[in-house]
């Protein structure tokens, strides 16, 4: 991330502003861009990571019995695994990476409203990511309670779990800070004419996902300090024989890691419905009812934790109430692809690869929502809760869904801020290989589940094995997809063909400033006189 | 749903299964075909330009709200009613008590018959009560659509019919760590005057250290066939010579009285090479149970 190097920036461009080219100019900066690419290269970083464990543990499960690792290494693994990819990959992912390099230009502000808590946030998220780093190699070595942490297992578990958590504590506190900085960000920074119908829909999911991170946040820091309580001070909150539940830190647990669903996912959706219209050219379909369907996600899906714990003895009742807002909360994301699909009728559709993703997001997205149904109803939830089903479910969601809009992103977002794009080919051969890939791997792994194979489980039954296998040699397709698609993007990045300020045809505002943004993004305040998919008025044909 | 009209909780729990993935694949059939039928349609090399710039329509809008609204519904109730079926115990169901352990089932009787191994008569209901003595576990029987979780501190239950004789999978579906995945055994439905033979069967010449063995569980981790489990076998073990770690040391030993009693009781002074340091302490066994548990695996060659 060297500043002047392999950017064709313009002297004022946000790469060459300090003057000074060192780390500190950029691990000190307070400029969104900057922060943003910060955000950005350690998200990436730990996803790769986690990748690679998610590649063993399939390596593991290829065949029955002991294949490269024993149980204790399995159960680590996925619990790091697991832990990374939500906590330090994709819940900061969208806000910390794509929100802060392109909220505060598509409303057309200078920055952030509060530009130092922003870089406090960036620092809190590598503070804690280092201290989750610190408990995986001292005490007991990494923790193996899953990424879930139920009590009474994880108040008893001899690994490392205190630091872990108090690691994963930390990173909660830079989510919050976001949240905060944005929500005052998008009320406070808009431009003059930037009304909040005019608001492009990333921003609108990033405001709903913001009231998320503020609101939810807090009581995963609660529930993730009760744990060290009753590890290190034995207070048995959750412990029966001292007057404790364990039921009732599943629902602490769930209360926020619901909610925390969507903030993985409403960024997403924003994404799908910038790149749609971009490269339909036609206006998005239902702009109202996409932003009014996130705040109602937002709103509705945090009174639905209790379907996580159909089995775990709460009562009928509940299961009837939880069940029922389940499938409430269910229609909003429906109206969303259908809108979607709707903007595509009559446009002028280009498919290059930010397009790729966003379609494909659409049929993964569709999977994981659709099988989502199967989840929420109750009678169906008992067989395939705690099953493959599941794992594969929320990698339809969560990978399907968020990590293919977040690549979506990457193609379509990274160009501006680099000034230089990647190539188109070797671009859509990596999708192409990834959405194969990562449907064997996933589709497989939902049909053991349907057969019965538990999750988390590091040996099987014979009857498993051929499935597995195909699970795994999936992942390897998809493992070198995203090899691919990394090589070309960042290759790209560096000494690609130079882009315009306007490579898509894109009517919001960043497309209207150079690339790579100046440091103040705008020469002077801009006026919006019309709507964010509004071509005809931004010049395009 | 009244519960004497359920014939089997895979019976009440299947047909809602049908229902859903059926509305699913259209659902998803039909987002994909229309998708991709516009992306061909109106692809650049053939829409040069966008022939509407439409920006929505509230009819669409209130159509689809509305439609997916009923269809949710209908998934709800019958998921709800089919969920009613797993609750409501059919009259006359046969009581049984499952405990978890890490890492083990044990299964006892009304008339106090225990085994590691769930018996159970062909068509008949069985209810199971569900226990748990240390963490989480959860209760899977794949064939019946059964699941629930065993709470410590809580007395949960679940039933099922196994309307054939046969060997079904039970799974333990709640992560409970090092042995989580080995923590399976198998439903076996006997026919019902076999089942009764079996249930009266008083094992007169069974070792009372055996009956200790099953009851704590110790048998989840140790086999007694020379099989391999997560701890040594118990088979042959007196009288081998083991190598360990010691306070960090490794050192070799042979296995005799005070070696047994040892690993009984204080199971982390010694580690045998190759084997996880996992077992956990019993601290309300009595010195006699411990020797009379000994004495057996030493018997044992
Ligand atoms: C090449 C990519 C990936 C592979 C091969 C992979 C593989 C796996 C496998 C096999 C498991 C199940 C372990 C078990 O239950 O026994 C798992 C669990 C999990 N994965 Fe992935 N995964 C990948 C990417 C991702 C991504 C992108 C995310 C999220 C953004 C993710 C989040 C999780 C979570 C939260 C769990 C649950 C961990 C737990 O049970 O505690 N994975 N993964
Ligand atoms: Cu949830
Ligand atoms: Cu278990």
């Amino acid at each position: 991330m060297n500043s002047s190097e392999y950017s064709p920036a313009t002297p004022s461009s946000f790469w060459n502003d300090t003057g000074s080219s060192g780390i500190t100019a950029w691990i000190f900066s307070t400029d969104h861009k900057r922060i943003g690419l910060l955000y950005f290269w350690s998200v990436l970083s730990f996803f790769l990571v986690a990748v690679v464990l998610g590649l063993l543990l399939r390596i593991e499960l290829m065949a029955p019995g002991r294949t490269i690792m024993g149980p204790e290494t399995y159960n680590a693994l996925f619990t790091v695994h697991g832990a990374i990819m939500v906590f330090l990959f994709i819940i900061p992912g969208f806000p910390g990476a794509f929100g802060n390099l392109v909220m505060p230009i598509q409303i057309g502000a200078r920055d952030v409203s509060f530009p130092r808590l922003n870089l406090f946030s960036w620092w809190l998220y590598m503070i804690g990511a280092a201290v989750i780093i610190t408990a995986l190699f001292t005490g007991g070595g990494a923790p193996d309670t899953g990424w879930t942490f139920y009590v009474p297992f994880s108040a008893r578990s001899g690994t490392n779990v205190s630091l872990a958590v108090f690691g994963v504590f930390i990173v909660g506190f830079s989510s919050i800070v976001t949240g905060v900085n944005f929500v005052t960000t998008i009320h406070r920074l808009r431009a003059p004419g930037m009304s909040w119908d005019r608001l492009p829909l990333f921003v609108w999911s990033l405001y709903a996902t913001a009231w998320v991170q503020i609101l939810a946040t807090p009581i995963l820091g609660i529930t993730l300090l009760l744990i060290i309580a009753e590890r290190v001070l034995g207070v048995g909150l959750f412990d029966p024989v001292k007057g404790g539940d364990p039921v009732m830190y599943q629902h602490l647990f769930w209360i926020y890691s619901h909610p925390a669903v969507y903030i993985m996912i409403l960024p997403a959706m924003g994404v799908i419905s910038e790149i749609i219209p971009v490269f339909s050219r036609k206006p998005v379909f239902g702009y109202k009812m996409i932003a009014f369907s996130s705040i109602a996600i937002a709103a509705a899906g945090s009174l639905v934790w209790g379907h996580h714990m159909f089995t775990s003895g709460i009562s009928d009742r509940a299961i009837l109430i939880f069940s029922f807002l389940t499938f409430v909360v269910a229609i909003p994301s429906a109206i969303k692809v259908f809108n979607w699909v709707s903007t595509l009728y009559r446009g002028s559709i280009s498919l290059e690869a930010p397009m790729l993703y966003a379609l494909s997001f659409i049929i993964l997205f569709s999977i994981g929502g659709l099988t989502g149904l199967i989840l929420g109803a109750a009678a169906t939830d008992i067989h395939v809760h705690d099953t493959h089903f599941v794992v594969g479910h929320f990698h339809y969601v969560i990978f399907g869904g968020s990590g293919f809009a977040l690549f979506g992103a990457m193609h379509y977002w990274l160009p501006k801020f680099y000034g230089r794009r990647y190539a188109e080919k070797p671009a859509v051969v990596a999708w192409g290989l990834m959405f194969v890939g990562f449907n064997i791997t996933y589709f497989t792994m939902m049909v053991l589940g349907m057969k019965g194979m538990p999750r988390r489980y590091y040996d099987y039954l014979p009857e498993f094995a051929p499935l597995n296998l195909v699970a795994t040699v999936g992942s390897w397709i998809l493992a070198v997809g995203l090899v691919l698609m990394l090589v070309n993007l960042i290759r790209g990045l560096r000494g690609g063909e130079p882009v315009g300020d306007n490579p898509w045809g894109g009517a919001t505002l960043e497309w209207t400033v150079p690339s790579p943004p100046p440091t103040e993004n705008f020469p002077e305040e801009p006026v919006v006189t019309h709507g964010p998919y509004d071509f005809s008025k931004s010049g395009m044909p | 749903m009244d519960p004497n009209l359920i014939t089997s909780t895979q019976a009440a729990v299947d047909p809602v299964f049908m229902f859903i993935f059926g509305a699913c694949l259209l659902l998803l059939v039909g987002i994909t075909a229309v998708m991709v039928w516009f992306v061909i349609r109106y692809h650049r090399s053939r829409a040069p330009a966008p022939t509407s710039c439409c920006e929505g329509n509230v009819w669409l809008e209130i159509a689809w709200t509305l439609l997916p609204t009923l269809l949710v519904l209908a998934m709800f109730y019958y998921g709800w009613a089919g969920y009613l079926a797993l609750r409501n115990v059919p009259k006359g169901a046969m009581e049984v008590t499952a405990t978890a352990r890490m890492w083990s089932w044990n299964f006892t009787y009304t008339n106090g018959k225990s085994s590691s191994k769930l018996y159970v008569p062909a068509g008949k209901p069985v209810k199971v009560n569900l226990v748990a003595t240390d963490v989480l576990h959860g209760f899977y029987l794949p064939a019946f659509r059964v699941k629930r979780d065993l709470v410590p501190g809580m007395t949960n239950y679940a039933w099922f019919i196994a309307t054939k004789p046969g060997s079904y999978d039970l799974f333990c579906s709640q992560y409970c760590g090092t042995g989580h995945s080995a923590m399976i055994t198998t439903v076996e439905a006997l026919p019902p005057a076999e089942f009764l033979a079996w249930l009266n069967h008083r094992e007169g010449g069974e070792h009372r250290g055996k009956e200790l063995l099953e009851k704590h569980g110790c048998l989840g981790c140790h086999s007694l066939d020379g099989s391999a489990k997560i701890g040594p076998t118990f088979k042959g073990i007196y009288r081998s010579s083991v190598r360990f770690m010691a306070a960090g040391k490794p050192m070799t030993a042979t296995v005799d009285d005070a070696y047994l009693t040892e690993s009984i009781v204080k199971p982390s002074a010694k580690i045998v090479e190759g084997f996880p340091a996992i077992m956990p302490t019993y601290p309300d066994l009595t010195v006699e149970e411990v020797k009379v548990m000994v004495e057996f695996i030493e018997g044992l060659k």
